[in-house]
């Protein structure tokens, strides 16, 4: 009769495999939503829903009282020397262990030669170095460096400095290792020392991406220092943690608002810096 | 030697005053800040602090790998691995529903409202959503869970809109106008030409929300964080140092996974 009814019903060709990985999906869903105590109710739970509607209900307006943004201010301050004296060691440590791992600046590299083993060994504990600094998160080692070092901000900056540094590390060998090599491998081996192979041969070509890419660091530092404060490491992130602690929804988004206007700054900041040293 | 001024002779010698006035400043900005920070480094690489650092770290090894600690810390890497993926995976529904607006398909209001919406869910860290998630949720891995989906929905949202942005209009203009209702036109038009590259993104986020989740459990969102964070206050410093090498572990397992999952990827032709 019609056209339709003399069609056969079409099938999807894909339908069984489809649902074959919907299953399959289900099936890994189901325990890690189990493992993750993934339970929504808890969200409308009564009491924790009063402690929410007071916290976030104190949000409006926020406390812009005379000494706690005094406070604020001293805290924002705190954290941008924390990240600035942390990117400082961090350089400290990375500028001789990316010098060391950069095979352009290897002698032992250029010909056969007696050292070859140990040039490559000295490379691969250099390298095993900036992977164990930098594999282990930055918030590790502030909880560490807290242990050690006290409450404050001494341990924030070394554990800027060590994660940071490890970083720095691996990024300045891969920078000074994909330029043009060619000078520096000239000076290398019409004898010139490895530290005149690079200052004359690779930091004039590689050094505005190296700067730019340490003052991007810096940045990360910024926002890295106010999480650590979280652990006891001083800076906005203490303070935001003890107002959490307290439950004093005004001061938490005073010290919210703040966070977002210093990370807009310091992105701004890198980002004129990094033009002004183009 | 012939008439050339002093500014052309500098130039030539490749002197850059705002260069060196801006190293000179950033030179004294580091000075102040450990300045400000009274750190005295002096003191703190001393030979006594030297000691002292020596015997904190001593008290890290051997650590405890008793059968019964390496089950505690099965279960911790299971959660976190939990934490990660499921936080991801509601990101990625999260990202994709608020990635349409803010492509613009709902209309210019829209899109500025999910714009920041969006940009207020990425700038806030993952560790500032986990603690207000611990006082939402109480503490433990849904907390976890939560934070991460919310601080990944506003970076995914924004990176599945972009890839709207740029998906090629063509096949779902085609299914409109044959007719296809705008939501099936979308589905089976634009959808799978950009489904690799959200994929992409998610698996991306993933990895690296691996890493967060170990140490959202510093403030109480469960996983590895929370047992280190534990350990560390009890000042059990072998199990500490268990909870540590685990991390690392799962770190570089991570790593390594997803090079091998790029790798075959690209051998495809993905």
């Amino acid at each position: 009769m019609s056209y339709s009814a003399q069609q056969p019903r079409l099938r999807d060709p894909d339908a069984l495999r489809r649902a074959g990985w919907a299953l399959l999906a289900l099936l890994v869903l189901w325990p890690l939503i189990v493992i993750a105590e993934f339970r929504p109710a808890d969200l409308f739970d009564a009491r924790n829903l009063a402690v929410m509607r007071g916290f976030v209900g104190q949000f409006f307006p926020p406390n812009l009282s005379g000494d706690f943004l005094g406070l604020v201010f001293k805290a924002t301050i705190e954290t941008l020397a924390m990240a600035t004296a942390g990117i400082a060691l961090a350089m400290l440590l990375a500028v001789p262990l990316g010098l060391v791992l950069t095979h352009s600046l290897s002698i032992s590299r250029i010909g056969p030669g007696p050292d070859r083993g140990a040039g490559e060994a000295v490379r691969a504990l250099a390298r095993m170095a900036l992977l164990i600094l930098r594999g282990v998160p930055e918030l590790v080692w502030a909880l560490l460096l807290v242990r050690a070092f006290g409450l404050g901000p001494a341990a924030g900056v070394l554990a800027i400095g060590l994660t940071y540094g490890g970083m720095l590390g691996k990024v300045y060998s891969e920078i000074l290792e994909s330029g043009d090599t060619r000078p520096a491998r000239a000076l290398l081996e019409s004898g010139g020392g490895r530290l005149m192979a690079f200052f004359y041969g690779l930091l004039p070509v590689a050094g505005q991406e190296l700067a730019s890419y340490t003052i991007y660091r810096w940045e990360c530092a910024v926002r890295a220092s106010v999480i650590m404060g979280f652990v006891g490491a001083g800076g906005l992130g203490q303070l935001m943690d003890q107002s959490m602690k307290m439950l004093n929804g005004g001061e938490v988004s005073t010290i919210l608002v703040v966070f977002l206007l210093l990370v807009l700054l310091a992105d701004a900041l890198s980002v004129f810096l990094r033009k002004l040293l183009a | 030697m012939s008439g050339a001024t002093f500014a052309e002779r500098r130039a030539a010698m490749g002197f850059c005053l705002h260069c060196w006035t801006t190293l000179l400043l950033m030179a004294v900005l580091v000075w102040a800040s450990f300045a400000y920070l009274s750190l005295d480094l002096a003191r703190l690489f001393s030979a006594e602090s030297g000691r002292g650092m020596l015997q904190f770290v001593m008290r890290f090894f051997p650590p405890d790998t008793s059968a019964e600690f390496l089950r505690k810390i099965g279960k911790g890497t299971l959660e976190t691995l939990a934490i990660s993926a499921l936080g991801t995976l509601l990101a990625a529904g999260a990202g994709l529903l608020l990635a349409l607006p803010a492509a613009g398909r709902l209309g210019p209001v829209l899109k500025a409202l999910t714009r920041f919406v969006l940009n207020a869910l990425r700038s806030v860290p993952e560790l500032v959503w986990a603690a207000l998630m611990v006082l939402a949720a109480g503490l433990g891995p849904f907390a976890g869970t939560l934070a991460l989906a919310l601080h990944t929905s506003g970076v995914l949202g924004r990176l599945f809109a972009e890839s709207l942005e740029n998906a090629p209009p063509e096949p779902a203009r085609s299914l409109t106008e044959s007719g296809a209702a705008p939501a099936l036109a979308f589905i089976y038009g634009t959808l799978p030409a950009i489904t690799p590259q959200l994929v992409s993104y998610s698996l991306y986020r993933w990895e690296m929300n691996i890493r967060m989740a170990t140490v959202l459990g510093f403030v109480g969102a469960g996983g590895l964080g929370q047992m280190l964070y534990y350990e560390l206050s009890l000042l059990h410093e072998a199990q500490a140092s268990s909870v540590i090498i685990a991390m690392l572990v799962l770190v570089v397992f991570v790593d390594a996974a997803s090079a091998w999952v790029r790798r075959g990827q690209m051998r495809v032709g993905g």
